[in-house]
């Protein structure tokens, strides 16, 4: 290795690391958001013991009652408004269900919302047993909050994959457009620079900030939600540095030929978004039909949150990520190979 | 030293229908400065990058210092210095820092301070790039071409843009390098940076070489060292027949109104172009005399000034 003054590498990774830096926005994206919008969806779905259930009673004969023999059920928050107004709030969702007094009782709600089926459920128990019910089976509840199983936990691994894949393909892709935009990719091919050592100064530079980008959004969920690091510190900094190579393999083609910064973020939006929604970032794939299954799992950002999520939560050894890690590697070695054979220097 | 620092023969380079270099010829020798002149999208840019490599030329064959790309590509760009049109350097970057980014490309060359004397810019050099005047950025791009020492230095259009004092400043730069014993090749068309540096100078139009020697010869093959412009507020210029007959004129050229006489003794011209006026019953709007320039070669080969400003 030669001193550092004079090795072509080392300058390059210098000035990739200088134009971030030197970038406070850029500092921003990178650190100060993945963090602040753990804590916004942290506190928007932090559990709170079980929900109240609010539904609305229709004024009429029999209202009176049946509101205050709801009311007595503490999880149920019932008020009694005109028909026209019932209606309004379910169809707004300030109430997960209408009910009519009368024989039969008449409950309307929106299969669609979880928590209309909810709502039906705690005050389909609630009438019965205030007429009178039975219960023929013993009950005993023990309630519990299991870290691990909340909705911050499933969030915390996918928040880091996401921020994994935005912050390789954008400083990768935008970078290296500026510089073809700037005519300084010619002027660097009429020197004897050598081209990998060009594109591998941005993966280093990407290696080095991603200790602080990934630790900062783990020990933010660590500290504030107690989302556990179950796996081996370790593993999880092997899938992230093999997550990011991946990405960074994949912004470079992205940005290969691009001209202008505009036509490479259109590309980036394309080529990402689908990612956003598919790949299990903030609500888990299941959902999605069987028939996307396969696809969705061969997607670059569903490996690694899956991979993520199996040694953070999980945690599972490195070994049984095996599947996931091997795609991503593949994503990773294709795109690279692409890229240099039809990157466009000038 | 035997063989010549740029060599091509027959050089053509076409984008769809258009052949923006049509069979062009060039020696360059060691040791000298020579220059391409000629308009915008005349060819000089493309020529230029095809013998620094940076373009595959359709026909002809291209030598430089002796090798081709083919085969010494490593070794030709570790000898080579380059500035071309329109590189932004990098604006976050400070002086010192980009200087040392292209000093780790090469092998062998000089220190970042010893380069940075050369252009003067010491003074700047924890400055961001961002902040430099458009002439001390040329010059940091001048800076970042002699890095690595070259033993040709290749410099597109290196002035244009630049006020008289920054442009005086970086012929400095470029003589300096000569007196090391450098090889330059030039493009430009400011005739007076042209005439100031170059011992050779080819004349480019349409990719082709239309004149090529010492800018002394190339103005003394209009055979006379004066120009006399004029143009007529009313009534027609005499034809070019009649204004030829007038003593001591060698050539006449007419471009927008103006015409422009090539003349070796303008004190006859003069009276006697007065009388052929008055005798027509022509009045002058306009009547200049100049010593003759590389720009009256170029109108008198093209019939065109060079720079359509």
């Amino acid at each position: 290795m030669n001193r550092p003054e004079t090795s072509a590498l080392v300058q390059l990774t210098l000035w990739r690391l200088r134009e971030f830096t030197r970038e406070p926005e850029a500092l921003f994206w990178v650190f100060a958001f993945p963090i602040l919008l753990a804590l916004a969806l942290g506190i928007a779905f932090k559990g709170r013991g079980p929900e109240v259930v609010r539904v609305a009673v229709e004024a009429g004969p029999g209202a009176e009652a049946l509101a205050q023999s709801l009311n007595a059920d503490g999880r149920i928050e019932a008020a009694i408004v005109d028909s026209a107004e019932a209606h309004s709030r379910l169809r707004t969702g300030r109430v997960a269900l209408v009910v009519g007094a009368g024989d039969p009782l008449v409950l309307r709600f929106d299969t669609t919302r979880v928590e209309s089926d909810i709502a039906r459920l705690v005050v389909v128990n609630a009438v019965q047993e205030s007429a009178g019910r039975r219960d023929v089976a013993v009950i005993r509840d023990v309630r519990v909050t299991e870290p691990g199983a909340r909705y911050i936990d499933f969030l915390i691994p996918g928040l880091i994959g996401l921020n994994i894949m935005g912050t390789g393909m954008w400083g990768i892709g935008f970078g290296i457009v500026k510089a073809r935009n700037d005519r300084l990719l010619k002027r660097l091919l009429a020197s004897p620079m050598r081209k990998s050592e060009f594109m591998l100064s941005f993966m280093l530079s990407r290696l080095i900030f991603l200790g602080f980008e990934v630790g900062a959004v783990l020990l933010f969920g660590l500290l504030m939600f107690g989302v556990p690091i179950r796996g081996s510190i370790l593993a999880i900094a092997a899938i992230v540095v093999i997550g990011a190579m991946t990405f960074s393999g994949v912004g470079l083609l992205v940005a290969s030929r691009a001209r202008t910064i505009e036509g490479v973020s259109g590309l980036m939006n394309f080529v990402m978004v689908p990612m956003w929604i598919f790949s299990g970032v903030f609500f888990a794939y299941s959902h999605f039909p069987d028939g996307m299954q396969p696809v969705i799992r061969l997607l670059p950002l569903t490996a690694l949150n899956d991979a993520l999520r199996a040694v953070q939560l999980d945690g599972v050894a490195l070994a049984a990520t095996a599947g996931p890690i091997a795609l991503l590697v593949a994503w990773g070695a294709l795109s690279f190979v692409v890229a240099l054979k039809v990157f466009r220097w000038q | 030293m035997p063989e010549a620092a740029i060599k091509c023969r027959e050089l053509v380079k076409r984008y769809g229908d258009l052949t923006a270099v049509a069979g062009i010829d060039l020696d360059v020798r060691r040791g000298e400065c020579f220059g391409m002149l000629g308009p915008n999208g005349a060819g000089k840019t493309t020529t230029i990058e095809i013998l620094q490599g940076l373009r595959e030329p359709d026909g002809g064959e291209v030598e430089v210092l002796g090798l081709t790309w083919d085969r010494h590509e490593g070794e030709l760009r570790q000898r080579m210095g380059t500035q071309l049109q329109e590189t932004k350097l990098p604006e976050k970057l400070k002086v010192e820092e980009v200087v040392r980014l292209f000093r780790s490309f090469y092998r062998r060359g000089r220190s970042v301070d010893e380069v940075l004397a050369l252009v003067a810019l010491e003074e700047k050099r924890t400055a961001w790039v961002g902040k430099l005047s458009g002439g001390q950025r040329q010059r940091l791009a001048v800076a970042c071409a002699l890095v690595c020492d070259p033993d040709l230095l290749f410099l597109d259009e290196p002035t244009t843009g630049l006020d008289p004092q920054s442009r005086r400043q970086l012929w400095g730069v470029i003589e300096e390098f000569r007196r090391r014993g450098g090889t330059v090749l030039l493009t430009t068309h400011y005739m007076e940076e042209a005439e100031r540096l170059c011992d050779r100078v080819a004349v480019v139009d349409h990719g082709e070489i239309i004149a090529l020697g010492s800018p002394r010869e190339l103005i003394a093959s209009l055979g006379a060292e004066h120009v006399v412009e004029f143009a007529l507020e009313q009534g027609e210029a005499p034809p070019d027949d009649v204004l030829a007959a007038l003593p001591g004129v060698e050539h006449v050229a007419r471009e927008n109104g103006t015409t422009h006489l090539t003349v070796s003794r303008v004190h006859q011209v003069i009276p006697a172009l007065m009388r052929l006026l008055s005798e027509r019953g022509a009045s002058l709007s306009e009547l200049t005399t100049h010593h003759a320039s590389l720009e009256d070669v170029f109108l008198n080969l093209t019939g065109r000034h060079m720079r359509d400003e």
